[in-house]
Formats: structure tokens, C-alpha cells, sequence
């Protein structure tokens, strides 16, 4: 037995990864949610604003570094998140203003909506393509490690030690502060009683006076906003490759539909349950039992569930476990 | 056409007949068209070169001369590659062959017509596994390493630095799944163990649930099998993120500057290997090549000049041109012992086998053909050192 070497073999490599990863994935399922309160459509360019957004800090990151500004031991890429955040909403507006507020003005299905949402998607994808390309991008700078995994077993003289990267923090950090804005926006300005209100029921807000392209602007700048610092914040801790925001698109999908559609609360908690329940399935505990067994016993297979292949499968069975099971999400949310 | 096809049979006829009794005539079966045709341009040239220098020496077998005789072995279409191989040996009546280029051309044609005619055949590219245990009558050699060899080559160093265990990580396709299967069973061969293998796939943003699982595996050390721009950086990202793993080996896809340029001295330790040669063959072939329409370091250029040039030293060996007689000469003179000849050196090889010397033939390729009649390779390993690669040793 030998529970503190388990627990930080555990941390290492489950909770430490998954909470980042869940934080990433909560960001991008509170821009889905909000969309899909408001306009009542599942944006499939989400996952490609995310990319444009980081693109864009990513050209501000580069320039600063040029200039030689930088704010170590912190990423220079933080600094350059308000540009990337401005380029994003830029970018949502002129679609919405040239694409969505057509099939607005016409009333069109939901339906349409997300599939004009797939138009937009391949043209952003490619418009990213032309300007940054389809390769990998290093911009992380700054200090990389909280503390390594050397120096925890120096520091504590255990076998097994945990290491947390500089960027983790940061994701967990800067996503506790925006979900912290983002529900005290929505709870106590105004403006978020509106979008609320709009939310509930659209002609009942439209009687009490509520200007519905406001809100809707205001839920195209929100969501846009939490792109990018999603899309930045993912790049900045694993690697920024315009291909793998469509791949991303699917936990996303996944967070949102469990958490509830429509509810930001709900998105949070998604986000999460999706991103621990990919990374313990794929897990391989074989270590870690023979941590909390007997002496000198080790379990003989790798004991892991699933294949790290078939990661992105776990997104899919929760998608398709919920819409049979719960359709509604763990809060009540609406139906898609 | 139906005017001019007289003509045409005509001219093919009377050069033919032009050719003389003491002209020997070897087929240059390569994939002219297809997926190989722009490497194969060099390729045929760069063989042509040895024949071309072989003849000019004006002592081979007493003065003959020797001619080259295209045929275009496609990669893909076996049936082609047949046919092609039928024409040389029937109606060209070539008395030896450098080819073919891709492994299931050669397949085919070593099958279908080396085999039951007895020709012996030379590849200067064909490197699946599979051709090593193939039946071939002895007919059968290739001058360029087999697939598995650098899985040999990596198992042998493992154990030569006393590593005992180590996980394995490849990417998902052809070229990793081969490597890793031969590195494994060598590895395994030698008493070592591999705790693990991971298949990653390129082109993703996260590698820690692959690099999680190798670590519940545990292992001294961890094989890469992939790219250095894709996943395998990844995995070497994420491994040293976790602390799972702190030395690597890196096959041939990993070795390069980007890496240490990328990770630096958080490598130090890590072993590489990649094909790579001291002899100075390689770059005396480049230099002969020169003003010659062709490059000498192209890809398997040295290959084929090292083909062309063991089949026709082995019928100087053999004092004949009958493949039953020279094809058990084709090791002795590629192999040790006897005196070293380089690319340009035909001449000299000739001479010294009329005399009833003994030669080396080291060529472009630092060529030893080991059992049964393949390239031995050669193979760099290198280790990371202050976050630069340096080498260590030649296999």
C-alpha cells in the first residue's frame, strides 16, 4: 500500500491533464450555449472561430516577441489575448451581419441555421489556412513549468511525482475568472437579465421592449470572446494546428449537450465530466493498483478500458447516451 | 503508321544485328513510369554509369562490351513488370538484371521469370522485409537494406547499452507499424523486453493519454517510431511533460535539427540512428556523376551504380556471363577480403579479377551483402549531447 505515490501517479497524469483540458472544453461549450440560447442553433463554426481567435493572438504574440515586450514569466501570448479576443468578435459580427441576419430576416429553421453555420466553418477554416497556414505553430513563451515532476520528488522523496505546467495554471485561472464575468454578467447587469429574458421566451422579451439585435450582437461578442481565449488557452498548453479545432468540435458538442442546451451553468459542468471521463477511460491504471496493493504485486495487464485510439469515441457514446437517455442534458436544457 | 511500321521493324532489326557476339547486354528493369518515374530517372542513369564505365575499361572478359537494355518494370502493375522481364531475357537475351524498382515489381518478376529462366536479378530499391525470405534459388540480391534492418540495428544497441526494457510508440501506418514490429522482435531476440506498444496517429493537439499508457507500462527508455514534425514530437512533448520518460530512441524519421533545436538538452542521452555511411564512396560517386545530366547522392542512385557494378565484377569473377556460374560470385566480390574499390574504380576491380585477385567492392553504398544476398546497410547512430546530436558509431 502506498496511497500517497498512487495519488500523485493519479494527479499526474489524470486530474492535473484533465482539469486543464476540462476548463478548455468548458470555455468552448459556454460559446455554444450561448449561441444556441439566444439564436437557437448549434454553431458548427464555433470550433473555427476558436481557431481564428487564437490565430489572431497567435500574429500579436509573434509581433510583440518581435518587439521584444513580454511580460516573463508569463506567455506573451496573455498579453496578446485582447487582439486575438477583438479579431474574433470582428469576425463573428461581419458573419453575422452578412450571413446569419439573412436567414434571421427570413425566419428560417434552426436546421438552416446550422448548416449555414457549416458554410461559414469551411470558409473560416480556409480564410485561417491562407493567412497562418496548416502547420504547427509554437508561440508558448514564458516560464514552462509551475513545478516539474523532478521537483516534486525531490521535494517530497516520493517515487512518483507530479508535474504542473505554467499553462494549466493559466487555463484554470483565466477560466474561473471569464466563467466568474460571464455568470455575474448574466445574473446581475441588465443586459444579461435581457439576454436571459430573451432566452426564456423570445415575444414575451420582444413585448417588454427588449431590441433583439442587441441581444443578439451581445451573445455573438460573448461567444466570440470565449473562443478565442478557448482556442488561445488550448494552443498555448498543447499545440495550435488549425486541423485539430474541427476535432475539438465534437467534446465541445458533447459538454454542451450533456450539461443542458442553453445553460451556461450546465456547459461548465459538461466541459468537465466529458474531459475526465476521456482521460480516465483511456487510462491505464496498472500502476496505480499496484501502487495500492500488496507489496510487490502488479496487476498483469495494462488495465485500461479503452485504446487511446479510440479517445474521441468517448465523446460520442456520452452524445448519443444522453440524447437517449436524458435528452435534456443534466440540467434541464432545451431540446435540440 | 501502317506505312511507316516497316520502317520501324527495319531500323529495330538492323540495330540488333549491328551488335556483335562479344557484346554482353544488361537489363536496366526499372519503374520508368508509374510512382517511381522521378526517382528512377537518376536511378537507371546512375547504373547505366557503372555499365558505361565497365565497357570503356576494354578488359572485361577479354574486351567485350557492354550495352544497356531499358525495360519499364512499372511499381504498381505486375503483369507489366513480367512482361517487361520476359522481353529482356527472351528476345533482348540480357545475360543479367538490375531491378526492379518497388518490392512487389520485384516480387513478381523474380516469381514469374528470374526464377524459371535463372537470371539472376539485382534490386537496388526494393526493401520489404519479405523479399529476405523469399525462395530465390540464389538468384536474387538487393543493394539496398532491408526494412528490418534498422530494427536489428536499434535492437543491438539497446542491448549493447544494457537497456533491459523499453515501451514502444509508433505512427499508424506502414512505415511505423513495420519498424516497430522489427525493432520489437529484435529487441525481444536479444533477451530485451518491450513493455508496451502505442500507436499514435499524427496531426493531433495532445499526446498525454498515449505517453499515459506507455508510462503504466513503465520501461527504461522510449522508442519513437514516427515523425519529428508530427507525433512523435508530441509524444516526446508529452513524455517529458509528465516525467514519464526522460531518454529516447529516435529511428530515422526522428533524427534531425528540428528536434534538438525544439527540445534541446531535456534530450541529452537520447539514441538515434538513421542510414548514413563514413565511406567516402558516396561522395566520389557525386563527383563522377557530375556534367552526367544526374545527381550522384539522389536517392538510390549509389544503389543502383553498386548493382550494376556487382553484376558485372561477379561475371568478370566468373569469367562468364552464364548466371549459374557468376551468381556465386556476386558476395565474394561485394565482401571482405581483398582490396577496396570505389566508385570509378571499376577498371582497376577488373583488372585486379583477371589476375585472379580478390576485391572488396565498397561503392557508393559502403556496400556488404549479408545472407541471403542483401545490404547489410549502413546505419549512423548518434546520441544527444548538450542538445546536439553526435555521432557515435557506424553499423
Amino acid at each position: 500500500m502506498d496511497i500517497a505515490n498512487a495519488f500523485a501517479l493519479l494527479s499526474n497524469f489524470v486530474l492535473v491533464p484533465a482539469i486543464a483540458y476540462g476548463a478548455q472544453l468548458a470555455l468552448g461549450a459556454l460559446g455554444v450555449t450561448i449561441i444556441f440560447g439566444i439564436l437557437r442553433f448549434a454553431n458548427f463554426a464555433h470550433g473555427e472561430m476558436m481557431s481564428f481567435g487564437a490565430m489572431a493572438a497567435i500574429l500579436a504574440t509573434w509581433g510583440l516577441q518581435a518587439a521584444g515586450i513580454g511580460i516573463d514569466p508569463l506567455p506573451t501570448a496573455l498579453l496578446a489575448l485582447p487582439v486575438g479576443i477583438l479579431a474574433a468578435v470582428a469576425m463573428a459580427l461581419l458573419t453575422d451581419r452578412f450571413v446569419f441576419r439573412f436567414y434571421r430576416r427570413k425566419r428560417s429553421n434552426p436546421i438552416v441555421f446550422a448548416i449555414v453555420s457549416v458554410g461559414v466553418m469551411f470558409v473560416m477554416a480556409g480564410l485561417i489556412r491562407i493567412i497562418i497556414g496548416p502547420d504547427d505553430q509554437s508561440f508558448a513563451d514564458g516560464a514552462r513549468f509551475l513545478f516539474t515532476v523532478r521537483d516534486f520528488r525531490e521535494a517530497t522523496g516520493l517515487e512518483q511525482g507530479i508535474g504542473v505546467k505554467q499553462t494549466q495554471l493559466i487555463t484554470v485561472v483565466v477560466a474561473l475568472v471569464v466563467v466568474a464575468a460571464l455568470f455575474w454578467f448574466l445574473q446581475k447587469t441588465r443586459w444579461g437579465k435581457a439576454m436571459r429574458a430573451y432566452s426564456d421566451d423570445e415575444d414575451l422579451a420582444l413585448l417588454s421592449g427588449i431590441n433583439p439585435e442587441k441581444i443578439v450582437m451581445i451573445a455573438w461578442v460573448i461567444s466570440a470572446a470565449l473562443a478565442a481565449i478557448a482556442g488561445t488557452l488550448y494552443g498555448l498548453d498543447k499545440t495550435y494546428k488549425p486541423f485539430i479545432f474541427l476535432q475539438i468540435l465534437l467534446p465541445i458538442f458533447a459538454a454542451t449537450i450533456l450539461g443542458g442546451i442553453g445553460q451556461p451553468v450546465g456547459a461548465v459542468l459538461g466541459g468537465f465530466i466529458v474531459a475526465f471521463s476521456e482521460v480516465t477511460v483511456t487510462y491505464a491504471f496498472k500502476r496505480f493498483l499496484a501502487y495500492l496493493g500488496p507489496d510487490g504485486w502488479a496487476p498483469e495487464g495494462l488495465v485500461q478500458l479503452l485504446s487511446t485510439d479510440y479517445k474521441f469515441a468517448v465523446s460520442f457514446v456520452i452524445l448519443v447516451a444522453v440524447l437517449l437517455v436524458r435528452p435534456t442534458g443534466i440540467i434541464r436544457g432545451k431540446v435540440i | 503508321m501502317k506505312r511507316l511500321l516497316p520502317f520501324l521493324c527495319a531500323a529495330v532489326m538492323s540495330t540488333t544485328a549491328a551488335q556483335a557476339q562479344d557484346t554482353v547486354k544488361i537489363g536496366m528493369l526499372q519503374g520508368f513510369t508509374g510512382p517511381t518515374e522521378s526517382l528512377v530517372k537518376p536511378m537507371a542513369l546512375g547504373g547505366e554509369m557503372a555499365i558505361q564505365e565497365v565497357s570503356d575499361s576494354g578488359i572485361f572478359l577479354g574486351g567485350k562490351k557492354v550495352v544497356s537494355v531499358r525495360g519499364d518494370s512499372t511499381c504498381v502493375d505486375a503483369a507489366a513488370a513480367t512482361a517487361a522481364a520476359n522481353r529482356l531475357i527472351t528476345s533482348e537475351g540480357v545475360n543479367g538484371i538490375v531491378g526492379a524498382t518497388c518490392s512487389g515489381a520485384t516480387t513478381a518478376v523474380l516469381n514469374n521469370v528470374a526464377r524459371p529462366n535463372g537470371m539472376v536479378m539485382i534490386s537496388p530499391s526494393a526493401t520489404s522485409p519479405a523479399l529476405s525470405t523469399i525462395e530465390d534459388d540464389g538468384l536474387f540480391f538487393r543493394t539496398a537494406p532491408s526494412d528490418a534492418r534498422q530494427g536489428q540495428i536499434i535492437g543491438e544497441i539497446l542491448v549493447a547499452k544494457g537497456i533491459k526494457t523499453a515501451a514502444l510508440t509508433y505512427t499508424n501506418n506502414d512505415y511505423g507499424k513495420g519498424l516497430a514490429d522489427s525493432i520489437q522482435s529484435a529487441f525481444e531476440g536479444k533477451g530485451g523486453k518491450i513493455t508496451a506498444v502505442a500507436a499514435h496517429e499524427d496531426g493531433k493537439a495532445d499526446y498525454s493519454a498515449e505517453v499515459a499508457t506507455l508510462a503504466a507500462a513503465g520501461g527504461d527508455i522510449l522508442i519513437v517510431a514516427g515523425y519529428l514534425d508530427q507525433g512523435g514530437k508530441g509524444m516526446i512533448q508529452a513524455a517529458l511533460d509528465t516525467g514519464a520518460f526522460d531518454r529516447f530512441v529516435l529511428p530515422d524519421g526522428m533524427v534531425g535539427e528540428a528536434l534538438t533545436d525544439n527540445f534541446g538538452a531535456s534530450l541529452d542521452g537520447s539514441i538515434g540512428t538513421n542510414p548514413g555511411t563514413d565511406s567516402p564512396g558516396a561522395a566520389q560517386l557525386a563527383k563522377l556523376a557530375e556534367g552526367k545530366g544526374f545527381k550522384g547522392d539522389d536517392p538510390y542512385v549509389p544503389e543502383a551504380y553498386d548493382a550494376s557494378a556487382i553484376l558485372l565484377l561477379a561475371m568478370q569473377a566468373a569469367n562468364s556471363t552464364d548466371p549459374a556460374k557468376y551468381k556465386g560470385m556476386i558476395e565474394k566480390v561485394a565482401n571482405a577480403p581483398g582490396e577496396k574499390i570505389y566508385p570509378g574504380e571499376l577498371a582497376k576491380a577488373l583488372k585486379i579479377l583477371a589476375d585472379g585477385g580478390d576485391i572488396d567492392y565498397v561503392g557508393g553504398t559502403a556496400l556488404e551483402l549479408i545472407a541471403p544476398g542483401e545490404s547489410a546497410g549502413s546505419f549512423r547512430e548518434t546520441t544527444v549531447e548538450g542538445g546536439k546530436w553526435k555521432t557515435v558509431a557506424y553499423h
